[in-house]
């Protein structure tokens, strides 16, 4: 999940509302690992929750198409160009899955869509920085790609159905992703002189911004609780962020790249590699719709959609006009 | 609302002879367009040889309330099991 917003608050003051017997037996539901389908009794809250974490990840998805759609015209290759083609055209249907998956709760996907273009929405803040070189789509696949399969695998198992259904294909699809990136990873760095340098570039510019996907630190997430009682999240922010960690930085190391953490050590005794401290202050920034690219991408997104109104008209126009002739017939 | 595309319900044969199988649903004006549609969205990996797409106000669903009574009745007929019957062991497998 391109997430770390999406751990959407739960509605604190609802759940009181309800019926304490009816809450309870939806929380034995849970406990017994028992899927809940679009029909079923279900709190307020949760429908809440779920409908601002499913739209905002599709969002995500969607909005995530812009700083790698920025290249395809300029991939180096006819390979490179049909690979990133392909896999921006895989997070478009990632969006198309994740709206079906929130309009099962009855919000409809105009609605949605509607509340990211008036702003009203977040988005994952990782898609507000900008894509320089080409380098930063290689990065891309491997940090951006490899930090959302971490947080997509446990959602996989998210007590909601049609979000774990839909997630299950969407981590089918991802691993793609990741290694198309690691790949032009591993060329940049074999290459000559400015091309290992534009592949460290790149990774100094994405790695913050990579950890700061999985969300703020388990001290300061007062949101994941209720999350994780309903079995929305399995893993928290801080745990995600350690696996992302351990499992990326041996692979920078294999392609001879420094991290730019001056604090990075590993830690024998806990197998794990400790990271320096995250300037959180940076991450609000660009929550808060002050990041480098923010205004540029719902721009670009209203534009799309504006321009894209005729098609959406005509095709409507078409059915009508051919009901019309079949209810005459 | 002028802008609302009516939903349909995507169902997919995959290759190994199973049964459409329900994968997803989407938004479309016509059956022409939810097919080409699904196409793009539901089998980017040679997920399927055959598309159904359903308008989706045209299934009709069970109630999950409805759930004891629909499907409780099963639990107690054990005689529809074949372990239900004995069968001498001298008679071997069947
Ligand atoms: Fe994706
Ligand atoms: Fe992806």
């Amino acid at each position: 999940m391109y997430t770390q917003a999406l751990n959407a608050k739960p509605d604190a003051g609802e759940p009181q509302l309800e019926d304490a017997a009816l809450l309870e037996a939806f929380q034995a539901r849970i406990d017994a690992e028992d899927r809940i389908e679009p029909n079923d009794r279900m709190p307020a809250a949760y429908r809440k929750t779920l409908t601002r974490q499913i739209s905002q990840h599709a969002h995500s998805e969607i909005v995530g198409m812009l700083p790698e759609g920025n290249w395809i015209t300029r991939a180096p290759s006819l390979r490179r160009k049909a690979a990133l083609l392909a896999k921006v055209q895989d997070e478009c249907g990632h969006g198309l899955y994740l709206y079906a998956a929130a309009e099962t709760l009855g919000t409809s996907r105009e609605e949605l869509v509607d509340q990211l273009l008036t702003g009203k929405a977040k988005y994952s803040s990782i898609f507000n920085y900008p894509t320089l070189t080409w380098a930063d789509i290689g990065a891309i696949g491997w940090l951006v790609d490899g930090a959302a399969i971490m947080n997509q695998i446990p959602l996989c198992r998210c007590s909601y159905g049609p979000y774990a259904r839909a997630m299950i294909r969407v981590c089918k699809e991802e691993s793609f992703h990741q290694r198309q990136g690691y790949e032009i990873m591993v060329t940049l760095s074999k290459g000559n002189e400015a091309q290992r340098e534009m592949a460290q570039d790149a990774l100094n510019r994405w790695w913050w911004p990579c950890l700061m996907m999985f969300g703020p630190p388990d001290a300061a997430s007062q949101h994941s609780d209720q999350s994780t009682k309903w079995k929305i999240k399995r893993f928290s922010n801080d745990e995600l962020r350690q696996k992302f960690v351990d499992a990326t930085v041996p692979q920078a190391h294999y392609l001879g790249l420094t991290l730019p953490d001056p604090d990075l050590k590993f830690n024998e005794q806990t197998g794990h590699w400790e990271y320096g401290a995250i300037d959180w202050d940076e991450f609000k920034q660009v929550i808060a719709g002050n990041g480098p690219c923010n205004r540029d991408r719902l721009a670009a997104r209203n534009k799309a959609h504006a321009e894209g109104a005729w098609v959406r008209e005509a095709a409507l126009a078409y059915a009508e006009k051919r009901h019309a002739r079949k209810a005459a017939a | 609302m002028k802008d609302v595309f009516p939903l349909w319900e995507v169902f997919i044969r995959s290759r190994n002879g199973l049964a459409h199988k329900h994968v997803g649903s989407l938004h479309a004006t016509d059956a022409t367009l939810a097919l080409q549609a699904a196409r793009d969205i539901y089998t980017r990996r040679g997920e399927g040889l055959s598309i159904w797409v359903v308008p989706s106000n045209a299934i009709t669903a069970s109630d999950p309330a409805d759930k004891e009574m629909m499907f409780e009745p099963t639990a107690s007929k054990i005689y529809r099991h074949p372990t239900f019957y004995d069968v001498p062991e001298e008679v071997g497998h069947m």
